[in-house]
């Protein structure tokens, strides 16, 4: 069969210089992805957000192989993903977003029949601990809640022992402690050397995770930067408020807020009601990107 | 960094028991594709039982467990993989796969090995039926026996190619049975399951002649009837090297087919 080509240590994990994709029917075309510019090293975890539609999973097809594109120069861990054969697949790990099948295997069946396909599978017991499957070795997939079904869809794709993992919006439909067991995991690859590239709607879950955020809109990168840099977060401004005897809530954009709760504590002997300190989150940030997008696109 | 190794026997038997637990844990597929044969050979043998001969001595009976073992392998084959391959094209299970790095033509194996259990476990139930309920008779030599294997072979060939095939056909997998199941109780029709093939009207027998079910069953037909039976036939004779060279057109026709219409993705997903 084929043979693992040895890893090569100075290439990038994803290198995406001028990507476009357009989807063309009787009635139009439509760009999906407009000149895509992407760097992930490796040992990287990258979160990639963007609205439905943005062409965030046109781009990550393209990377995974599924896809072909009509432009641009893209490398997966060193291979064109149109050109990448048994042995480059090997190296990638890939979670889609939800699917329904598997339904009549047990999650150990299915777990066993994917690590057959790897030169160097995990052992199924390490996969069902990664994703705390360890209590349902022996349920068949039609059995599974939406959330264990997800955590069999990521064994099913970290199996292999993936370099480079792609996580299309892995935790959907977690309950949340689930998504803090599926947070420690992701470390935990992290620790093992493992890049990931992660799609989400859960920005927390980027915050919690990401090394660096990428924002796609209408086919591009519209920010890049990190959690807590993006959108110049690092440097906006803090608010702190508070309702006062009067019962109205006040409220002081500021850039110093130690001193000013320092002389609003002066100023009033008793407590504050509500006193809070918060800075835009990066749902924030996000939401007003997006919209600036939005209302930009409508302009045109 | 050693070279590690995937063994591409161990990729295949692990997809062939994947295929054979999945089919046989759905009751559904197993009734339809195993169940449904039996119970029409049981139903219509019991109707046709005791009406009239084809020829002196063999009863009609006879002439439709033949024709009944040929649809069990068309059943088997070409309607099982094009509703279960839509299905799961639906589900997402192809593009998962496609994903990985499992040879392409593991999948097919896996799909071969399903299709070949099945369908001789269905040969099996359906000839010890014949045998103990309708006075079938084996085959009576190794000739009938070779003729009845390769009627099995290349039919089945050409009924799994078909069925890879015709899976791009339906829309999604909901709609696979709908659109398969039609053609195949068409074709009984008029292939020489349930009527006598010479009896039904031309335009019709012109129809069947086209597709492999009718070979099929004029094969099992002179592998498991009395010689004489051959007057039956609407040229008088067996035509047994005709039968090798349409089968063996649909291989090549379903071998082109499928490698033009084959998706791993289904339509929604482009």
């Amino acid at each position: 069969m084929y043979t693992q080509s040895a890893t090569i240590d100075d290439v990038t994990a994803v290198d995406v210089a001028g990507l476009t994709k357009s989807y063309r029917s009787k009635t139009a075309t439509t760009k999906a992805v407009d000149g895509l510019d992407l760097r992930i090293e490796i040992g990287e975890i990258f979160a990639l957000l963007g609205p439905n539609g943005a062409g965030k999973s046109t781009a990550i097809e393209i990377l995974e192989g599924y896809r072909n594109r009509d432009s641009g120069e893209v490398t997966v861990l060193g291979v064109d993903p149109e050109k990448g054969d048994a042995g480059w697949r090997a190296r990638i790990g890939i979670v889609l977003q939800s699917t329904k099948d598997l339904t009549e295997l047990t999650v150990v069946e299915s777990l066993a029949t994917f690590a057959s396909f790897y030169p160097r599978p995990r052992p199924i017991d390490e996969v069902l601990d990664l994703v705390g499957l360890t209590d349902h070795p022996n349920q068949r997939g039609s059995q599974l809640s939406g959330g264990l079904r997800r955590r069999l869809d990521v064994g099913l794709g970290i199996v292999g022992r993936p370099e480079l993992l792609f996580l299309d919006e892995p935790t959907t439909g977690f309950d949340p402690e689930a998504r803090r067991h599926f947070w420690s995991m992701i470390e935990g690859l992290r620790a093992e050397g493992t890049t990931i590239l992660l799609t989400t709607h859960y920005l927390d879950e980027a915050e919690a995770l990401a090394d660096r955020v990428g924002v796609i809109n209408n086919g591009n990168l519209i920010a890049l930067d990190t959690p807590r840099g993006l959108g110049g977060r690092g440097t906006a401004l803090a608010t702190v408020s508070y309702r006062n005897a009067n019962g109205q809530l006040v409220e002081i954009e500021t850039a110093t807020p130690t001193q000013v709760v320092r002389e609003l504590a002066a100023a009033n002997p008793g407590e504050l009601s509500e006193l809070k300190v918060t800075r835009p989150s990066l749902e924030d940030t996000y939401l007003a990107m997006i919209g600036l997008e939005m209302i930009g696109r409508e302009r045109e | 960094m050693s070279e590690l190794r995937v063994s591409f026997i161990a990729i295949c038997a692990a997809r062939i028991r994947a295929e054979l637990k999945s089919f046989f844990r759905q009751r559904e597929a197993v009734v339809f594709t195993m169940g449904f044969p039996l119970i029409l050979l049981v139903l219509f043998g019991s109707i046709f039982g005791s009406q009239d001969e084809i020829v002196p001595g063999t009863p009609f009976v006879n002439y439709f467990v033949a024709g009944m073992l040929g649809a069990s392998i068309m059943t088997s084959s070409f309607q099982n993989l094009a509703i279960t391959i839509a299905m799961e094209r639906d589900a997402g299970l192809l593009k998962r796969l496609r994903g990985t790095p499992m040879p392409k033509s593991a999948f097919f194996i896996g799909k071969i090995g399903v299709v070949t259990v099945v369908s001789v476990c269905s040969l099996f139930l359906m000839l010890a039926c014949g045998v103990l309920f309708f006075d079938l008779e084996l085959p009576v030599d190794a000739k009938h026996w070779a003729v009845f294997a390769m009627v099995y072979v290349l039919g089945i060939t050409a009924c799994t190619l078909c069925g890879i095939a015709f899976s791009s056909v339906p829309k999604n997998g909901q709609s696979a049975p709908a659109m398969v199941s039609p053609i195949a109780i068409v074709l009984q029709f008029i292939s020489g399951v349930f009527f006598v093939y010479s009896e039904v009207p031309s335009w019709l027998q012109n129809i069947g002649a086209v597709f492999p079910l009718k070979w099929m069953c004029q094969g099992l037909r002179y592998a498991f009837l009395p010689d004489g039976a051959k007057v039956r036939e609407v040229t008088g004779g067996w035509e047994l090297s005709r039968i090798a060279l349409v089968l063996g057109v649909w291989i090549v026709l379903g071998l082109l087919w499928s490698l033009r219409s084959f998706r791993w993705r289904n339509r929604a997903d482009g």
